[in-house]
């Protein structure tokens, strides 16, 4: 039974690895400044663990294969209680190959998060709500409207409770769907205003969950055009799963004349790009 | 060497001029088995309750598959038994989610923290170390009933969210319905309880009913349920750490106990410092629910497209810190007894002393104490500070050494062994191989950068299924087949065991490995359709692998239960040693008389895993035989090194 | 040539007494009989040392409780909409009187030490009242909160108040009937005197003692914690 055991356990490991290797399923490309650095850390820890998952199972299904006890075999194993030295030395490898990954497994993280948004960010604001997005653009003045939570009121189409007579807020635009430019980095102050919810792109390689009562700036930089599906990733309630929207990175030139647009004809604009195809251009989805 | 004098001991119970006076077992059917203050009875009654719960958990997980691969396919039967939950037979999103969220948490508390602890180590912990019970009977019979009322709480949060959902009628139930709807917030939801998943955020917990179905009744029963549930462990903890400190018959030290005792001393550290942390969380939730405070309700939400006045300034991400200090070492609280249980099954059954004995002990320790300190992974894109989530992030990936040493012991038990596949042993070597291939990806999670896009993804899914959904429960499954024999004084059926195990080892692998490549896509978690997104398209496939893997592994385990029951009764009768083990509890009859030792407690004289000693007239020492005479001893153990020392073997100085 | 694996009687009464404090500690260490069980109690040898490890537990994970709740404390005090309430003056007269009951239960546990249970059984009814007292004093407190229309969920400051002093009283509850109860015993087994059960009667005073001085440390720390943090 050890043998059969054994080769079960390789084989399982073979199908699991080639499950990842194949790439039939992996993660759709990347579409941010950050994302290579992302793809190439991923690659690199799943080639480790992967190497270690693989080694290990092999190494459990060698023992099964070699040691199992024979029929009438009055022999017996090896009195052994260990050997510190061994136990050093594997306990050290892992120590120094965990603590290096560790290290590694922060840079993408420290070059998102350690500092603030650079200046000349496209900045937006973002209201979640169960269960919609709304993304708040301050329009031509490039100012943002106060928004007072008091007047948001649904039923009028004020989802982030702006106050129409200010006039800092009467160019103000708020649409369902996350437009861009490209080759900025784009800011994006985040609140909800009921319960958590998560901000998710796979292909921006990021994620942020949306928490009613702080305010989180968060910052990335799209450097592929395209159009992609938004999703949310924390439950967040009934709907969760379709609490959908889409991410559209547009040329720079194209989101200028964008913010300068009076409201109907941005809306009209916003409904224009969310047409074009899902994904990067030309990509097969 | 022969300074190392033989001890014959008397063991006789007058010995003690009759100091000690024991009590006769109970007779009366209730004392016996109903409120029982034998900790092996409540092992038992433990056991039965996780045995019950792992089935409604497993079938909840069934029909949750069911929805995501065929979201639209009309079910007759779903409509029958849940007219509102699943209307025409096809759930509702809101179903769903407290389909998940029951698993979730039944799976979590009622299972995996009852089963390995309150079951396998209330009846195997005393027993091991030589004692007669528990050091605090009673309030081991009362943890066992706290939890017991636990379930019953949050069993009722079904009854009173489904309302009319739920066509199976109850007298009771329309009366608890309208007392939850009076005094609980409401009821009636048409869902099988909450819907906040198992780790229950709020707002979304906070709020009630203006947050959506699913978050009436129920939740302020599911929260209940946890809190009770959080002082029947503390009551369990605490007994265990004491008998264990207190209670070694003599020659048991610390460092000849056998490694399970340790796992559940360690456990019950764990459970003793983190359940506090849950209660208070859950004090709180519901002084928010019910009492109008504001600790994790902040101002000025729109819910509902109505202003919330009444709470201010609170934090969510409060309940997350307390959740997870709670959370984290609750995973450790499920693996460490399956970490016992496999080691000591593996030595057993490789007939070899466990490889590095000590480097275990140190290794369960440093888990445990580094559990404590990496909660923050679970939140770093809560919006926590990101200086915080480097820290956890760090700390989290040294917590895979000790891990790493583990695994390597486990092989180094088996290497150079004479391995017995029983079926004991085959559940304890899939320990291994899953513990493995989940404890990995948690070192990819535990990366800031890369949680950034894995983070509740099919991924993380994939990850904790692997390690607690199987590794943990298969250290269960190896414990039930391992001790059975003790317990019932039967064996379970050996045919029937590893028809049993091959297909459930298999199956899990082919469920849990393609949920991982389903998380790099981008699949999130507590989705109840997948049809809303087109990059999910190509999971398509997989999704229904899944299932149909998930179909054939669950009818599986009616196998295990089916031999199980069927061993009671019809078993082969087992005798006081079918493993050839070493320790304690293989020294006494089958099943164990009242008193365990029959007022006979042995003395130790040796470490727990003494097997494949040369020349010893058997392969095996157990630890109470009194003295053997071994040749070259000495010998071999200098050239081993240092960690035979540490095993309490004393031949010689 | 041959060896005898066993061990020598040194190591195995050191095996037995690895648990806290030591071989003596307690008075319970080398009384443990052949039959592993350890002292008197009739079910499978609870011994003596048993409530001192069980008490020093059940502290801890209180400990923990309240370290949780301090911890939301702090942070929620960071937050918005605290307003701090004027804690009512009654607090100072309950801290002096579950500071005198932790004075008088230990004059209580010290005297059973030297065998005179009367002045043990005295003392513990001291204090007793005296936690009855502060309990009581604690529930003045409430009312004159309430009178200024300060309640549980008026604002943070209040609803913490309220909560941990609330929850600091059901634990001291508990200890409220955990005396009785030891009292009540005492006047039943007090004419035992076997070596038994007075090492049962010492071990559960000890108990008591520890859970006690608990409670009290908690209070002076909570009551420091409402005033200074603000
Ligand atoms: C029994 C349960 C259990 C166990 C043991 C673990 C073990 C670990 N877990 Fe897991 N985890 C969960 C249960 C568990 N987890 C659950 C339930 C969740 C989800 C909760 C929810 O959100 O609902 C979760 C989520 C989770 C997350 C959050 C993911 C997210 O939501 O974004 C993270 C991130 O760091 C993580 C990390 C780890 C790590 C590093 C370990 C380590 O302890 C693993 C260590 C083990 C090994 C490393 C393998 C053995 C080692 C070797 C073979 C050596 C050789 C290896 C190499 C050289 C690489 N876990
Ligand atoms: C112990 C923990 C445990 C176990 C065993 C399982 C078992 C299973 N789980 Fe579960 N699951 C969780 C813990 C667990 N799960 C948690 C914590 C969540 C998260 C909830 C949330 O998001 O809030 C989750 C969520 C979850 C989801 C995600 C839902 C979503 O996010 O949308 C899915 C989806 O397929 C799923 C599927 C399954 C399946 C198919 C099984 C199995 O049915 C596989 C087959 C079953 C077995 C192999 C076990 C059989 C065991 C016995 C018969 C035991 C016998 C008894 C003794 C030995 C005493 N689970
Ligand atoms: Cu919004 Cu989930
Ligand atoms: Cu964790």
């Amino acid at each position: 039974m050890g043998r059969v055991f054994g080769a079960l356990l390789w084989l399982i490991t073979l199908l699991t690895v080639w499950m990842f290797v194949s790439k039939k399923w992996w993660l759709p490309p990347a579409i941010t400044e950050h994302g290579p650095a992302y793809d190439r850390q991923f690659m690199l820890s799943i080639t480790i663990v992967g190497i270690a998952f693989a080694g290990a199972q092999i190494a459990l299904g060698y023992m099964l294969w070699r040691y199992g006890a024979r029929r009438d075999d009055s022999t017996r194993g090896i009195y052994s209680h260990g050997n510190n030295r061994v136990e050093m030395l594997c306990a050290g490898i892992t120590f120094v190959i965990f603590v290096v990954m560790a290290v590694f497994g922060q840079t993408v993280w420290a070059s998102l998060h350690f500092h603030d948004a650079p200046p000349g960010s496209a900045q937006i604001h973002v209201v979640a709500q169960q269960f919609q997005w709304n993304f708040h653009y301050p329009g031509a003045d490039g100012m943002f409207g106060h928004t007072d939570p008091a007047k948001i009121k649904d039923a009028e189409l004020n989802f982030v409770g702006l106050d129409e007579t200010e006039p800092a807020a009467k160019d103000d635009q708020v649409v369902p769907v996350l437009v861009v430019p490209i080759n900025r980095d784009v800011e994006l102050l985040m609140t909800s205003k009921d319960v958590t919810h998560d901000l998710w792109v796979p292909e921006l390689r990021f994620k942020q969950d949306v928490v009613p009562g702080l305010n989180i700036k968060v910052h990335f930089k799209p450097v592929k055009t395209g159009r992609f599906e938004l999703a949310c990733a924390e439950l967040c309630g009934q709907l969760h799963f379709k609490m959908k929207s889409f991410l559209i990175v547009v040329p720079e030139a194209d989101y200028q004349a964008l913010l300068q647009m009076p409201q109907a004809q941005f809306q009209a604009r916003i409904t224009e790009l969310n047409k074009q195809p899902l994904g990067l251009p030309g990509q097969v989805y | 060497m022969s300074e190392a004098v033989p001890m014959p001991e008397t063991h006789a119970p007058a010995a003690h001029g009759g100091a000690v006076h024991h009590h006769g077992p109970p007779t009366s059917f209730i004392r016996k088995y109903i409120f029982s203050i034998d900790h092996k009875v409540i092992g038992i009654q433990y056991l039965l309750l996780a045995m019950f719960s792992v089935f409604i958990g497993m079938v909840m997980s069934v029909l949750m598959r069911m929805n995501l691969t065929w979201p639209a396919k009309h079910w007759p039967l779903l409509a029958k038994i849940f007219p509102l939950g699943a209307p025409d037979g096809v759930m509702t999103p809101e179903f769903y989610l407290s389909l998940v969220t029951m698993h979730g948490t039944m799976m979590v508390f009622f299972v995996l923290t009852t089963a390995p602890q309150g079951g396998f180590g209330n009846y195997f912990l005393p027993i091991q170390i030589g004692a007669e019970d528990m050091a605090f009977p009673v309030l081991n019979m009362l943890s066992f009933w706290v939890t017991f009322v636990g379930l019953v709480v949050l069993v009722s949060a079904i009854f009173v969210e489904s309302s009319a959902a739920f066509s199976i009628s109850l007298n009771a139930k329309s009366a608890l319905a309208k007392f939850a709807a009076k005094y609980l917030g409401g009821g009636g939801t048409g869902t099988l309880g909450p819907i906040g998943g198992w780790t229950g955020y709020p707002p979304l917990s906070a709020l009630g009913q203006s947050a959506g179905p699913g978050q009436g009744a129920g939740v302020t029963l599911w929260i209940t349920s946890i809190a009770i549930f959080c002082v029947a462990s503390l009551l369990g903890a605490l007994n265990f750490i004491t008998t264990l400190l207190n209670m070694r018959t003599r020659g048991m030290s610390l460092m000849r106990m056998p490694l399970t005792c340790w796992s559940w001393f360690t456990t019950a550290i764990l459970a003793l410092l983190s359940f506090p942390v849950l209660l208070a969380g859950g004090i709180l939730l519901l002084l928010d629910r019910h009492a109008g405070t504001s600790f994790f309700i902040p101002g000025n939400l729109v819910v509902s497209d109505k202003l919330v006045t009444e709470h201010a300034g609170g934090s969510p991400i409060l309940w997350q810190h307390l959740f997870w200090f709670f959370g984290h070492p609750e995973v450790y609280i499920a693996i460490l007894p399956g970490m016992g249980a496999t080691s000591h099954i593996l030595s057993t059954f490789a007939r070899k002393p466990i490889f590095g004995y000590r480097a275990m002990v140190f290794a369960m320790f440093a888990i445990g104490l580094l559990g404590f300190f990496v909660w923050g992974h679970h939140m770093f894109l809560s919006g926590m500070s990101p200086y915080s989530g480097m820290a956890f992030s760090v700390l989290t990936l040294t917590i895979g050494v000790p891990s790493a040493i583990k695994t390597f012991n486990w092989l180094g038990t088996l290497w150079g062994g004479r391995i017995r596949f029983t079926v004991p042993m085959l559940f304890a070597i899939g320990f291994v191989s899953l513990f493995v291939a989940g404890g990995i990806t948690g070192l990819v999670l535990g990366q800031t950068s890369l949680d950034l896009s894995m983070h509740d993804t099919y991924f993380v899914l994939g990850h904790f299924h692997l390690v607690m959904g199987v590794a943990a429960i298969f250290g269960m499954f190896a414990g039930v087949y391992f001790w059975f024999p003790k317990m019932f004084g039967r064996m379970m059926n050996d045919k029937l065991g590893y028809i049993h195990f091959w297909p459930t080892f298999i199956g899990v692998y082919a469920i849990f490995i393609p949920m991982h490549v389903m998380g790099l896509v981008g699949m999130p978690r507590r989705y109840s359709s997948f049809t809303e997104y087109t990059f999910l398209n190509k999971t398509h496939p997989l999704v229904m692998f899944v299932t149909i893997a998930v179909i054939v592994t669950a009818f599986t385990q009616i196998i295990f239960f089916f031999n199980f029951f069927w061993s009671l009764f019809k078993g082969k009768p087992a005798g006081d040693n079918p493993w050839e083990a070493t320790t304690l509890e293989w020294a006494i009859p089958s099943p164990p008389p009242h008193d365990n030792f029959a007022g006979n407690v042995p003395t130790v004289y040796r470490g727990a895993y003494e097997f494949a000693v040369p020349d010893a007239p058997d392969d095996y020492v157990m630890q109470h035989t009194p003295d053997i005479t071994v040749a070259n001893v000495p010998a071999r153990m200098a050239e081993e090194g240092g960690e035979s020392a540490g095993n309490g073997h004393n031949g010689h100085h | 040539m041959a060896t005898t694996v066993t061990t020598n009687t040194r190591e195995r009464v050191r095996g037995t007494n690895t648990s806290l404090g030591g071989p003596r500690a307690g008075g319970n260490g080398g009384r443990r009989g052949p039959n592993g069980s350890n002292g008197g109690a009739p079910h499978g040898g609870a011994g003596p040392q048993h409530y001192r490890i069980g008490m020093w537990m059940a502290v801890a994970s209180i400990a923990m409780l309240f370290a949780a709740l301090t911890s939301a404390y702090v942070m929620r005090a960071g937050g918005s909409g605290w307003d701090d309430i004027q804690l009512p003056s009654l607090l100072w007269v309950s801290t002096g009187l579950i500071i005198a009951s932790s004075v008088t239960i230990e004059v209580a546990r010290r005297a059973l030490r030297r065998d005179e249970p009367a002045t043990y059984k005295r003392w513990l009814t001291i204090s007793l009242l005296l936690g009855l007292g502060f309990l009581i004093s604690q529930v003045l407190a409430w009312r004159q909160l309430v009178a200024q229309g300060i309640y549980l969920a008026s604002n943070p400051h209040s609803s913490f108040f309220y909560l941990l002093t609330g929850l600091h009283g059901l634990h001291l509850l508990g200890g409220l009937l955990g005396l009785s109860f030891l009292l009540w015993r005492t006047s039943r087994t007090l004419r035992d005197a076997s070596q038994q059960a007075v090492q049962k009667r010492r071990a559960l005073a000890d108990a008591a003692g520890i859970y006690w001085h608990f409670m009290d440390g908690l209070w002076v720390y909570l009551f420091a914690l409402l005033f200074l943090w603000r």
